[in-house]
């Protein structure tokens, strides 16, 4: 349970990183939370390691009218503390636990790809990017799209010799709300399945996009885009004007309105459609698929009643 | 090859020589002789090597200790210092105080600041683990004492979910829990009533 030996840079600006990573083709050290248990486990074995640590510039949250930009070495805790992202925010609080999301960050999270990990399912939703860059006798760099940028499970597009600079997720569109339903077999654990779900309402709380991302039921985030299914759809108990917010938070299983459970329940099942479960010890894929049906549902329900409380902001 | 290292532990600084797959809870027990630090899984599950980085809770078998060359650490057996006022309870389960047996025999490393010789007041977190029963065998202690004291300091008065969330992180096989949380409210009450 030791990590092997290992050669150890620890660049303090950008440029020094990438020029050591030209060189070696080395692995990146972040946070450790996932790269460290590897190596302890001995099913990583590093030549090189770089530790990015003491480049204090990768620590920017930097936040804009357009979405907030988070540097490589923004740990969990201090994004979620940062709140620059509500979506964001959220999904932190079940990424692991307290101590783990005070070393672990948001960059090496999206990079490790982890398939039942949170943070992917969010860029993904919301058609983020993440910034590489690599040195070619100066530092050169390319932005990437969720879409492209998770390749297969533990696999992202990053490629030897690069370094993923910053994460760039985009600002919500007015009258937005978000959800992020998981379950896991104990909290912090990662999730067996889980549902992010982004909707935006009209002026009548008449649903006008609805999109979801998933975890646990795929190689990578699986985003399905339900707007087909329940656009139109009105929000439950949003018919009276912005007083909804009494509502907000609780599931509502009850299907308010017929309409609209309807929509809810054939936008559930179109997600379930889109996802491959597998089985593993700690679910068999049938029960994967019932619970992304049922978290699915919750997720956009939550949402569309959050994004109907925001039209009076 | 070996980097030379300086880390503030418990208020003291320490200068060692660490290969650098050395991990920080291996450098704590073995270079520096600290074993109140306990080492149960080594990949972040179950939270006995939990010790405070620059105040905040962090896992020591998964940082490696070249990576926090120059920064604060506090163990278990730092946090005696922190606490307030002597009080008795000396007695209260060495686990709770870090105080464990240096694995006997074995060469052990000249300690300029020996916590022991200073014997500082137990902190209230401490005091509020032994008075609960917040602990059986003690092998998680250090790991829960150290979770608790940040907890509390961002959250000095939490409800019983807040609690469970915040020991999330912390596996005890012996306790079944219910006294860790009562210890959790307890130690609340005396860090209100020494402040
Ligand atoms: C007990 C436990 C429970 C956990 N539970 C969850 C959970 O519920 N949900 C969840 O999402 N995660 C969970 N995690 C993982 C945690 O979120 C990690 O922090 C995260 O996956 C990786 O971030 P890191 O900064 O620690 O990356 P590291 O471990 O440092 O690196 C991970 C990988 O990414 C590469 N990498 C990292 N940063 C960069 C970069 N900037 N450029 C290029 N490559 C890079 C590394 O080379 C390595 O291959 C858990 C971890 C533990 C130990
Ligand atoms: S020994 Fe570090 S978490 Fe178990
Ligand atoms: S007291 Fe024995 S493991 Fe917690």
């Amino acid at each position: 349970m030791k990590p092997p030996p290992f050669a150890y840079h620890a660049p303090r600006d950008v440029g020094a990183a990438l020029r050591t990573l030209a060189q070696v083709r080395g692995k990146v050290l972040a946070g450790g939370q996932s790269l460290i248990p590897l190596m302890n486990m001995r099913l990583a074995a590093p030549e090189h390691l770089v530790d990015i640590n003491r480049i204090g510039s990768l620590s920017a949250i930097d936040a804009t009218p357009a979405g907030v930009r988070v540097g490589a070495l923004v740990r969990h805790s201090d994004a979620e503390h940062a709140g620059a992202h509500p979506l964001l925010t959220r999904a932190l609080k079940l990424v692991a636990h307290p101590a783990i999301r005070n070393r672990g960050t948001v960059v090496g999270s999206l990079v490790h790809a982890d398939p039942a990990a949170e943070l992917p399912a969010v860029l993904a939703v919301l058609d983020g990017t993440v910034r590489l860059a690599r040195w070619d006798g100066r530092a050169v760099e390319r932005e990437v799209p969720a879409r492209e940028f998770f390749v297969g499970p533990l696999e992202s597009a990053v490629e030897p010799g690069e370094l993923a600079v910053s994460a760039f997720f985009p600002a919500l569109a007015p009258r937005t709300g978000t959800a992020f339903e998981e379950v896991a077999r104990r909290h912090g654990d990662y999730a067996l399945a889980g549902v992010c779900a982004v909707v935006t309402v009209d002026g009548d709380a008449r649903v006008t996009a609805a999109r979801v991302a998933c975890v646990g039921v795929g190689p990578v985030p699986v985003v399905v885009d339900v707007t087909g299914a329940c656009g139109g759809v009105d929000v439950p108990g949003a018919s009276g004007g912005a007083d909804v917010t009494g509502a907000f938070g609780e599931v509502d299983m009850t299907g308010a309105s017929g309409s609209a459970a309807g929509g809810w329940a054939e936008a559930a099942r179109a997600v379930q459609e889109e996802t491959e479960p597998e089985s593993d010890v700690h679910a068999s894929a049938a029960y994967r698929r019932h619970l992304v049906g049922v978290l699915a549902e919750r997720a956009l329900r939550n949402a569309a009643r959050e994004g109907a409380a925001a039209r009076g902001a | 090859m070996e980097h030379e290292i300086t880390l503030v532990v418990n208020g003291a600084t320490r200068r060692v020589n660490v290969p650098a797959r050395r991990l920080l809870s291996d450098c704590l027990r073995h270079d520096l002789g600290l074993t109140g630090t306990h080492v149960g899984c080594e990949h972040g599950v179950c939270g006995c090597c939990t010790v405070l980085l620059d105040g905040r809770p962090v896992r020591s078998c998964l940082t490696f200790a070249v990576t926090v060359d120059g920064q604060e650490i506090t163990t278990v057996e730092g946090l005696a210092r922190e606490g307030a006022p002597p009080r008795g309870l000396r007695s209260a389960g060495s686990a709770a105080t870090g105080a464990t047996g240096e694995g006997g025999g074995t060469e052990r490393p000249s300690r300029p600041h020996d916590v022991e010789e200073v014997k500082p007041a137990l902190s209230p977190v401490q005091r509020a683990f032994a008075e609960c029963h917040g602990l059986q065998c003690g092998f998680c202690t250090p790991g829960f004492l150290c979770t608790v004291t940040a907890f509390l300091r961002d959250n000095p008065a939490p409800s019983d979910d807040e609690i469970v969330e915040g020991i999330s992180g912390n596996l005890c096989r012996c306790t079944g829990y219910q006294n860790i949380v009562k210890a959790v409210h307890r130690a609340a009450e005396l860090l209100a009533e020494e402040t």
